[in-house]
């Protein structure tokens, strides 16, 4: 199963991205932003960091690189995508799941690990894990409060578009403590904390991040 | 070389913890009449040419601006 992992310029987690695939039995698939390849993956993942140094806004000048016009055609096909971090930034501004990520509430990066309630556990990213589960990852981000106007986040709520909340603490002031959202079809799932960090015991506060990486697999076979 | 300037702001329903931050130093350094600062961004692009309005509209409403929290406000060379 090969889960490609794209490398924009400022990208920090993709090889963590590339371990956790790795882990959970995939292969993990290098891939480069000013490409037009996408490598025949299966799925692809969009990795934390610092993209373009975050100029214009997190995210902006990465979502409008060459590979992520493949990506969005392959996605609205219904190519798996996970943006994590700064990938949830790139998708957001690419427009392939809702609201923007704005500078956090008390305006200090927040580095610790971060309980999740998964809400939704039928996206092709979060099946491993049972709806309303709570895992603990680890989350670090300047830029990380989900907002959206008053009634688009009343209508994703309404369409149980919330993948993944915050619980024991809002890191960043998102609105209604929304960590990760889905797209319409549960192919596309981004989120702020990071599951690519808490793949193996040495290194991460649990092993809970793995199931997004196992959960894929699973969507790709059933698909 | 026709100059355009494009503004961006935070839409009014979408706090903006910079310009509250930026309020509370007002506050602290006896400006008290100040009742609210929103902070946005100033962008100054050359043209070359007459400038093509319809293109800098979506030129700053797609790149420029998040239309999903951010508005626009395009000025345009008056001579």
């Amino acid at each position: 199963m090969r889960i490609g992992v794209i490398t924009f310029p400022g990208s920090l987690d993709d090889v963590d991205a590339a371990r956790a695939v790795r882990l959970a039995g995939g292969d993990p698939v290098a891939l480069w932003h000013g490409d037009h390849d996408l490598k025949d993956v299966d799925a692809v993942v969009l990795p934390g960091g610092f993209s373009y140094g975050d100029y214009l806004r997190a995210g902006a000048i990465a979502a409008r690189s060459p590979l992520m016009q493949d990506v969005v055609a392959a996605a609205r096909e219904g190519l798996p995508v996970l943006g994590i971090c700064n990938g949830f930034q790139v998708l957001c501004e690419a427009g392939l799941l809702p609201g923007a990520l704005h500078r956090n509430a008390h305006l200090h990066f927040r580095n610790r690990d971060q309980q999740l309630r998964v809400e939704r556990a039928d996206t092709a990213w979060t099946a491993d894990y049972d709806a309303g589960q709570t895992i603990v990852v680890p989350v670090k981000n300047g830029e990380g409060r989900y907002v959206a106007a008053p009634a688009d986040l009343e209508r994703l709520e309404g369409e149980g578009r919330v993948a993944v909340r915050y619980v024991g603490g809002n890191p960043n002031g998102s609105l209604n403590d929304i960590a990760g959202v889905t797209s319409e079809n549960g192919r596309v799932v981004g989120l702020m904390p990071h599951p690519e960090h808490a793949v193996e015991d040495l290194t991460g506060p649990s092993t809970d991040g793995l199931g997004f990486f196992t959960s894929v697999l699973k969507a790709v076979v059933a698909a | 070389m026709p100059r355009v300037v494009v503004d961006v702001v935070l839409k009014p329903e979408i706090s903006d913890p910079q310009g509250q931050a930026v309020l509370g130093a007002l506050g602290r350094l006896g400006h008290s009449g100040v009742t609210s600062v929103r902070q946005g961004k100033h962008f100054v692009l050359d043209v070359e040419g007459t400038p093509d309005e319809a293109e800098l509209r979506q030129i700053a409403e797609t790149l420029l601006a998040n239309p999903v929290i951010e508005d626009v406000e395009l000025h345009l060379p008056t001579d």
